[in-house]
């Protein structure tokens, strides 16, 4: 943990500071692309300039060492899964992971007859947002995004967990 | 002319600041949760096997840029001799040049020994190989 997080009362000055991080780390949140399937489509049309996920902070990297959101995008095999699971612990803290499309939710097509595909990203990693759709949109992915970035100005950096 | 000298001293400052003070403050603020996991070589998802610290023989280098300029040759070769009896005395002359132009470069890596995986050129000098001369190297290759 860094020297600071999680390490004061709450108070006016600790919050508004947890407001500054969170806005901060909320709109650069530079994504991490696991393109699988054809999810990966949306999310390079997302990124493209009729969508432009870079006016929302959104950038596309290709590195997990530079990466703060995964978007697991596509049908996540069995042995994909060991591949997602290693490269989500390799991703600097914090870190949050979207999982775009139904097969990368539960399987989707594959979800009865499906061997090798993995019924859930959420099997090996903690997923954050959920997003619909075979394939979503981009719009739905960036609805996603938005509720991720929601979820990242809530959080308390700084404040003393009361657990 | 101090004045000269003082904007470089706050162009210098702020190069330290500048680079400092993002690194102080992610060491304050940002979380640190090493594991074994994160602290592993990325190679895109597959665990890493054996030392990075593979040596490869100098001589391959020779080897291999000689390879890759014959090797374009080729390229270029094949294309010209499928339509070989459409273009006539003119493309065959200019490939002639062509391939003249790097058969020099050939017989001037050939005269150098380049070509030779033992070198029989190489001068020794001082040191543990002192005893070594290009007659003794001859003998045994």
């Amino acid at each position: 943990m860094g020297i600071l997080e999680n390490k004061f009362q709450d108070n006016v000055i600790v919050a508004s500071m947890d407001k500054l991080l969170g806005w901060a780390r909320s709109t650069s949140p530079w994504y991490f692309q696991f393109g699988l399937a054809c999810c990966a489509i949306e999310m390079m049309a997302s990124a493209a300039s009729r969508h432009d996920l870079e006016r929302i902070g959104m950038m596309p990297r290709s590195s997990p060492r530079q990466a703060d959101v995964m978007i697991v995008a596509g049908t996540v095999t069995m042995k994909m899964a060991l591949r997602v699971k290693k490269l989500y612990e390799q991703m600097a803290d914090p870190k949050y992971v979207i999982s775009m499309g139904s097969c990368a939710t539960s399987g989707g097509p594959y979800w009865q007859h499906g061997y090798h595909v993995l019924k859930g990203v959420d099997l090996v990693v903690p997923v954050d947002v959920y997003v619909p759709g075979c394939p979503p949109r981009p719009e739905a992915l960036i609805e996603g995004l938005l509720k991720l970035q929601e979820k990242i100005q809530t959080e308390r950096p700084l404040t003393r967990k009361s657990v | 002319m101090y004045r000269d000298f003082g904007t470089i001293f706050i162009f210098i400052f702020m190069g330290i600041v500048l680079v400092y003070v993002p690194l102080l403050i992610q060491k304050l603020i940002a979380p640190n949760n090493p594991n074994p996991d994160k602290l592993a070589t990325y190679e895109c998802g597959e665990e890493s096997e054996g030392s990075a610290w593979v040596q490869f023989n100098i001589r391959f280098y020779v080897v291999a840029l000689i390879f890759l300029i014959f090797d374009v040759e080729v390229v270029f070769l094949f294309p010209w001799a499928v339509v070989f009896n459409e273009l006539g005395l003119l493309a065959f002359i200019e490939m002639a040049i062509f391939l003249l132009i790097l058969i020099v470069g050939l017989a001037y890596v050939w005269k150098r020994g380049d070509l030779d995986w033992v070198k029989y050129n190489v001068k020794y000098g001082r040191g543990r190989y002192a005893n070594l001369t290009s007659q003794n190297n001859n003998s045994q290759g």
